[in-house]
């Protein structure tokens, strides 16, 4: 069995990563999940949240959120809405997630709506203590 | 006649309308290096898309159940066209090439006895159909204060159409945009998104059969509308793309224009001093045989 697979994260703007990786940790919907070369197929939806890669290449870390990824039997395929390095995320664009986050929240009518970015929300703030900035910080803005 | 003076005026006046064309030219030519470099970057991103929709859509899309920005209302009647043009003029007939398409549809639409609802992105798209469908028009995206399109503009444009589609203020959402051929060739082209239609591959069906978590129909429901966002983002680079090739093809024709004028006046104005001088030394010669 290969120890590698082949790995791309792709923003609707850009392509970010493409190579071998050993192991990626998909931040899914419904919980991380770990994919190694030989993973079962399958797709899963994103929430906000890192994105692990290990490699030949070393480590890195990526926040991704909205969108899917896609195990197969070639290799993981992650398209995110949007894909910074961690390195690049700061206080203000969490900031503007954040309070686009409650936005949507406080829009929301319907229960499933309402359910479904309460979670968006309780994960991009979760996301922001996981990385190290202040998720709350958003609320000085409003 | 015009005058000699008028000549050489008038040689300076086009001589300065070329610079600027010439201008225009290399502008749009480094504008439209970096729009097809935007277009290339964003297409493995829309082509997976795609790719993993369409085979969802297989999938759930079939029954009565599937979402309905997939299934369509079940009804026909009222067509959302949403124009996409360019915010400047001065790029031949890419504007009005796509307004004309989508006149053309509206025409058909209405003579089916369909409702037309118009939403324009892009200033000189909304400024064409005003005139004459300024009652079916129901919005306007502006873009003109957007230095480089990015994928947020296309999600505030499909927020907007989800929006509204939601409130069942339409049955069919058609986007029209011109499609990027070569510099030379823009082709005004109609694409429908919703009810949403992918590139269902039917060989790849047969391929690995995914898991999917959560469920198919949760995927579906969430893709959908980031699908249609794709779709619309892809047009909207397209259309920026098509914008500046008819932009520098129409620079490049006007400066070669404004070039065969400029040697047809230069002409003109040699003629004219020629004959200045010729009647003048008549005046001399004449003037002094009389002597």
């Amino acid at each position: 069995m290969a120890n590698t697979m082949d790995f791309s994260l792709v923003s609707p703007e850009r392509s970010l990563v493409s190579g071998p990786v050993s192991e990626v940790q998909i931040p899914g919907t419904d919980g991380d999940l770990t994919a190694m070369p030989g993973h079962a197929p399958m797709i899963t939806t994103l929430r906000p949240g890192l994105l692990h890669i290990s490699g030949p290449n070393g480590e890195d870390d990526y926040v991704v959120t909205g969108g899917f990824a896609e195990i197969s039997a070639e290799g993981v395929t992650v398209l995110a809405e949007r894909a910074l390095h961690q390195k690049e995320m700061t206080q203000d664009i969490l900031n503007d997630w954040v309070v686009e986050a409650r936005k949507a929240w406080k829009d929301a009518t319907d229960d499933n709506a309402v359910a479904h970015t309460a979670k968006l929300l309780a994960d991009m703030v979760a996301m922001g203590t996981h990385v190290g900035l202040d998720p709350d910080h958003a609320n000085y803005y409003e | 006649m015009p005058s000699l003076k008028d000549l050489k005026n008038r040689i300076a006046s086009v001589k300065s309308t070329r610079k600027i064309t010439k201008a225009m030219q290399m502008v749009a030519a480094a504008k439209l290096r970096r729009a097809q470099e935007a277009a290339e970057a964003a297409r493995p991103y829309a082509e997976r898309f795609d790719a993993v929709l369409g085979q969802l859509a297989a999938s759930v899309g079939g029954s009565d159940t599937g979402p309905k920005l997939l299934s369509g209302t079940g009804k026909d009647d009222v067509h959302m066209l949403v124009v996409i043009t360019a915010e400047r003029g001065l790029c031949g007939g890419f504007n009005t090439n796509i307004v004309k398409k989508a006149k053309q549809k509206i025409r058909e639409l209405k003579a089916a006895g369909k409702t037309v609802k118009i939403l324009t992105v892009g200033k000189k798209g909304r400024e064409q159909l005003r005139r004459e469908y300024s009652d079916a028009m129901v919005g306007h995206i502006d873009l003109s204060g957007i230095k480089s399109l990015g994928y947020v503009n296309a999600q505030d444009i499909t927020r907007d159409l989800l929006n509204r589609f939601d409130e069942g203020e339409f049955d069919v959402a058609t986007i029209f945009y011109a499609s990027f051929q070569s510099v030379i060739a823009q082709t005004p082209t109609a694409m429908q998104v919703i009810p949403a239609q992918f590139d269902a591959q039917d060989g790849e069906t047969t391929g690995p059969l995914y898991e999917y978590e959560p469920s198919e129909e949760a995927i579906l429901a969430d893709l959908l509308p980031r699908g249609i966002a794709t779709q619309i983002f892809a047009a909207l680079l397209e259309n920026a793309a098509s914008e500046q090739g008819a932009r520098m093809s129409a620079m490049d024709n006007a400066t070669r224009n404004a070039g065969e004028m400029i040697d047809k006046l230069t002409i003109q104005y040699n003629r004219s001093r020629q004959a200045v001088i010729t009647n003048e030394l008549i005046e001399i010669i004449s003037g002094a045989e009389a002597l």
